[in-house]
């Protein structure tokens, strides 16, 4: 067993962890942030998407060990109270989501999208989306609340 | 997963204690192929051993004549490094073209090296610039370290420290990426260096990356698209699978031959 430590949404917690254990399930199963969601497991959805250290990655391809000391924010983290981050409010607007199961996982890739480049042309917006996979929405509406998201956040 | 211990080690002399004490333990470094390697039960080690906090293994250095890259770094910070853009921007370029945006925040250039997937891009870059790879009890030229599909000349516990780019007079790479995975069907990266115009192929081979010699031979005469006209990449040392023929992915190596000297030429 490892002993590890880390922040997640701002707060501070510690785990006992096994080498073997996977980040997205000490995320969901110990600390009951069910939101990230596990849709292949194999690396290809990108619906485990969160963030560590200021960059988005795949939990299902993180052992937990190896956040030791990083800082995590999952998509619980990015409402401010009952106000909606831009990108999730954009989301919703934008009618981006039909089942949602891919969503949080859209919302956390376009998060890092933004960051790197306020102002994304669609096909930068494509392929900042290229480990993320939607079985329902065929993008459009996707792509169109990420836009929108830029938007927002320029006011 | 099997079971095993996860080990983290602070230096290269620790890491290195680490793996010889325990012959079947395995390098981590961003995970992105050995934790689903892991997953799918392809790997049973006794330890782990994270290399990926080690101070030694990072950082890029660029001086007159060559880019250093920690083994390390990850595709991000190699695409997206001032000083790889300015030296080597189709070094920089290639490693924006690997995966998504979550693996080339995790991957590495070090563990994407000593993988030697047959599709990754890297090797080709490795190959076509003649880098040095720099280990922790020797450096081997790029010409020696692929020795076939994920097979390299790394010994048992030797660690990639880095790898040293020489900058070349004029370089590219073309990728054709598999529409679901991101990796290279075919990858050309042809670079006219001091020592000569070198032309790698990653994704086709049966054997891994290659030098296509024949593209070199023609293009030292004539650095231009129409000095490949009618050359082709020899199809029976090339992958078949269900993606493609060796016919199909030995074509589109020649294709993606001439679109990066057009990207060169202009
Ligand atoms: C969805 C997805 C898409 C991808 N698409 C592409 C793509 O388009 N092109 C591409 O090239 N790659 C692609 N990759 C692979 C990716 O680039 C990996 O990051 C890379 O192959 C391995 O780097 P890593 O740091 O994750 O190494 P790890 O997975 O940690 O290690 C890989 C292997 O190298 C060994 N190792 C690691 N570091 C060292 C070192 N310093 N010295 C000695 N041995 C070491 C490990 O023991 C292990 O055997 C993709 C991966 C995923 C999951
Ligand atoms: S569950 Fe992690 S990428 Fe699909
Ligand atoms: S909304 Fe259903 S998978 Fe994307």
């Amino acid at each position: 067993m490892t002993k590890i430590a880390f922040t997640i949404n701002g707060k501070q917690v510690s785990s006992d962890v096994e080498g073997r254990t996977l980040l997205v399930d000490l995320i969901r199963d110990e600390l009951k942030l069910t939101g990230t969601h596990v849709g292949c497991d194999t690396s290809q959805c990108g619906c485990c998407t969160i963030q560590l250290d200021g960059d988005m990655v795949k939990s299902c391809a993180m052992l937990a060990a190896q956040a030791d000391g990083a800082n995590i924010v999952t998509i619980e983290g990015l409402a401010d109270g009952d106000k909606l981050h831009a990108v999730q409010q954009a989301f919703t607007e934008c009618h981006g989501l039909q089942c949602g199961f891919c969503t949080p996982g859209m919302i956390m890739a376009s998060v890092g999208i933004l960051k790197a480049n306020p102002n994304p042309s669609d096909e930068e917006i494509v392929k900042g989306l290229e480990g993320n996979l939607c079985r329902c929405t065929g993008y459009v509406n996707i792509i169109k609340s990420v836009k929108r998201a830029a938007e927002l956040m320029k006011v | 997963m099997y079971a095993f211990e996860y080990l983290r080690a602070g230096s290269l002399a620790e890491a290195g204690d680490l793996l010889s004490k325990n012959p079947e333990a395995k390098i981590l470094a961003g995970g992105q192929t050995f934790i689903p390697t892991l997953k799918a039960r392809l790997a049973q080690p006794t330890h782990v051993v994270d290399v990926a906090r080690i101070k030694d293994l990072a950082g890029i250095t660029v001086t007159a004549d060559a880019v250093t890259i920690g083994a390390m770094t990850r595709h991000v910070e190699v695409g997206n490094s001032a000083e790889v853009r300015k030296a080597i921007p189709a070094l920089a370029a290639l490693a924006l073209e690997i995966g998504d945006q979550q693996v080339r925040n995790r991957g590495t250039l070090g563990g994407s090296v000593a993988n030697n997937d047959p599709a990754a891009d890297y090797p080709s870059a490795v190959l076509a610039l003649g880098a040095t790879i720099i280990t922790t009890s020797r450096e081997i030229a790029a010409d020696d370290f692929f020795q076939g599909m994920f097979a390299t000349a790394l010994a048992e516990g030797e660690i990639i420290k880095a790898i040293r780019f020489p900058i070349p007079k004029r370089a590219a790479y073309s990728k054709f990426h598999h529409p679901a995975s991101g990796y290279a069907m075919a990858g050309a990266f042809v670079a006219d260096t001091a020592k000569g115009v070198r032309v790698a192929i990653t994704g086709a081979g049966a054997s891994g990356v290659f030098r296509w010699s024949d593209a070199e031979a023609a293009l030292a005469k004539s650095f231009a698209a129409a000095a490949l006209a009618g050359l082709k990449v020899d199809d029976s040392n090339c992958i078949a699978d269900l993606h493609a023929g060796s016919d199909y992915r030995a074509h589109l190596a020649a294709v993606m031959t001439k679109r990066a000297v057009q990207k060169i030429t202009g």
